[in-house]
């Protein structure tokens, strides 16, 4: 039996099935990014203070100009299969297909700088943060004390607190465009004993890592759920389907364009709400 | 989109491009804007979310075909404004519910003078 629908569209509708199906499930995805972009607003405004500059805006922004070219070759790739250029649709969606793994490269890289990336409160009131060059053999972090031994650090940042504050508590109160200046300052030999309080930049860190890493984690599967379908129809586009149901195919690249579109579209607020504000 | 023929596509692909550039010019203004570190957190989010909505409507508008949609999606992405507009209002709301004082991080936050120093 035939599926019907698949290029004719219905009658009530006027459309093929697949793409009300697909607006619906975008209309879901709206709403379950919606309810996380609720819980950051939720998590900032209640924070004493919200950190600046730990993101690195470049990358950031590197990465938004991928999705964007990516955008436009998925739409090229569209537009071409439907002018008759198969061969040429191929390439555009091979280039999408790129886009994304330089995405997710990208992304990989940051969240390794991330995960290797430490805030040291010492006991003396002094906060800094910076990756850890050297750490002695007996040193040893547990939950967010340090135990043993001692670590040599190379500090972006040394601030002075008052007790019980985090960097971004001392940094909100410097001019904002201190706030973002990294000044790589001297190593330092910080003893174990020193140490009030010290983790990587993790979701435990703070409020503000956690949603960083739901949100951009929850992106980048999708982004990856879409390489999948679009590597899918990269692969398609030789077979003998694409060439005697040409419409049919189209019509699953317009869907699977849709799909990578509401990727860009989220990362579209994710970079500014993330990495600027 | 609703019936594109092979022309219509071909009469669109100049407009695709300079969709693309625009959103290239739209990522660079708001880096730019950002660059200025306005002391106002109200208007550093409005510069940046302002630009952010026109970069999401040429993507919504031309890539994903929305300026040209039959009735039936336009029905859908209501219902849609609807209740992502409700989930926020009730963000907004509940923010007010909150005891005075309510925070998320662990430690005191005392009223204190600058003593930040590099």
């Amino acid at each position: 039996m035939e599926i019907p629908y698949t290029v004719q569209p219905r009658a009530d509708t006027g459309l093929f099935n697949a793409k009300v199906g697909i607006w619906l499930f975008l209309a879901s995805e709206v709403m379950l990014f919606g309810a996380l972009f609720s819980s950051y607003i939720l998590l900032r405004v209640g924070a004493n203070s919200w950190p600046h500059g730990l993101l690195n805006v470049p990358i950031g922004t590197f990465n938004t100009a991928v999705l964007i070219s990516s955008s436009i070759t998925m739409v090229l790739a569209w537009a071409n299969m439907k002018m008759g250029n198969p061969g040429l649709s191929r390439i555009y969606l091979g280039i999408t297909v790129l886009c994304g793994f330089a995405f997710l490269g990208v992304k990989t890289k940051e969240y390794y700088d991330k995960f290797v990336h430490y805030e040291v409160r010492l006991v003396d009131g002094t906060v800094t943060d910076g990756h850890i060059k050297e750490r002695s053999g007996d040193f040893a972090i547990r939950g967010f004390k340090a135990e043993k031994g001692s670590l040599v650090l190379e500090p972006l940042n040394v601030l002075h607190a008052n007790p019980g504050e985090s960097m971004a508590d001392a940094m909100a109160r410097l001019p904002a465009k201190e706030r973002y200046a990294h000044h790589h300052e001297k190593e330092m030999t910080i003893e174990a004993s020193q140490i009030r309080w010290i983790s990587n930049y993790t979701p435990k860190h703070s409020p503000y890592f956690a949603i960083y890493f739901t949100l951009t984690g929850l992106h980048a599967l999708h982004v990856f759920g879409g390489m999948i379908v679009l590597s899918y129809l990269f692969f398609q586009n030789r077979l003998a389907f694409a060439r005697t149901q040409t419409e049919r195919y189209t019509n699953r690249l317009e869907v699977g364009g849709l799909f990578w579109h509401f990727v860009d579209l989220v990362w579209i607020f994710l970079f500014p709400v993330l990495y600027l504000l | 989109m609703s019936a594109h023929t092979h022309d219509d596509v071909r009469k669109h692909l100049k407009l695709y491009i300079g969709v693309f550039l625009a959103l290239l010019v739209g990522t660079a203004i708001t880096v730019y804007a950002w660059t200025w570190h306005f002391e106002s957190v109200a208007v550093t989010i409005t510069v940046a979310l302002f630009i952010a909505c026109i970069k999401a409507f040429l993507v919504a508008g031309y890539f994903m075909h929305l300026m040209s949609e039959r009735k039936t999606i336009y029905a859908i992405l209501l219902t849609t404004v609807f209740f992502f507009a409700g989930l926020m209002y009730l963000t907004v709301w509940s923010r007010d519910q909150m005891p005075r004082g309510t925070t998320y991080s662990v430690g005191p936050n005392p009223p204190v003078p600058s003593v930040g120093t590099r």
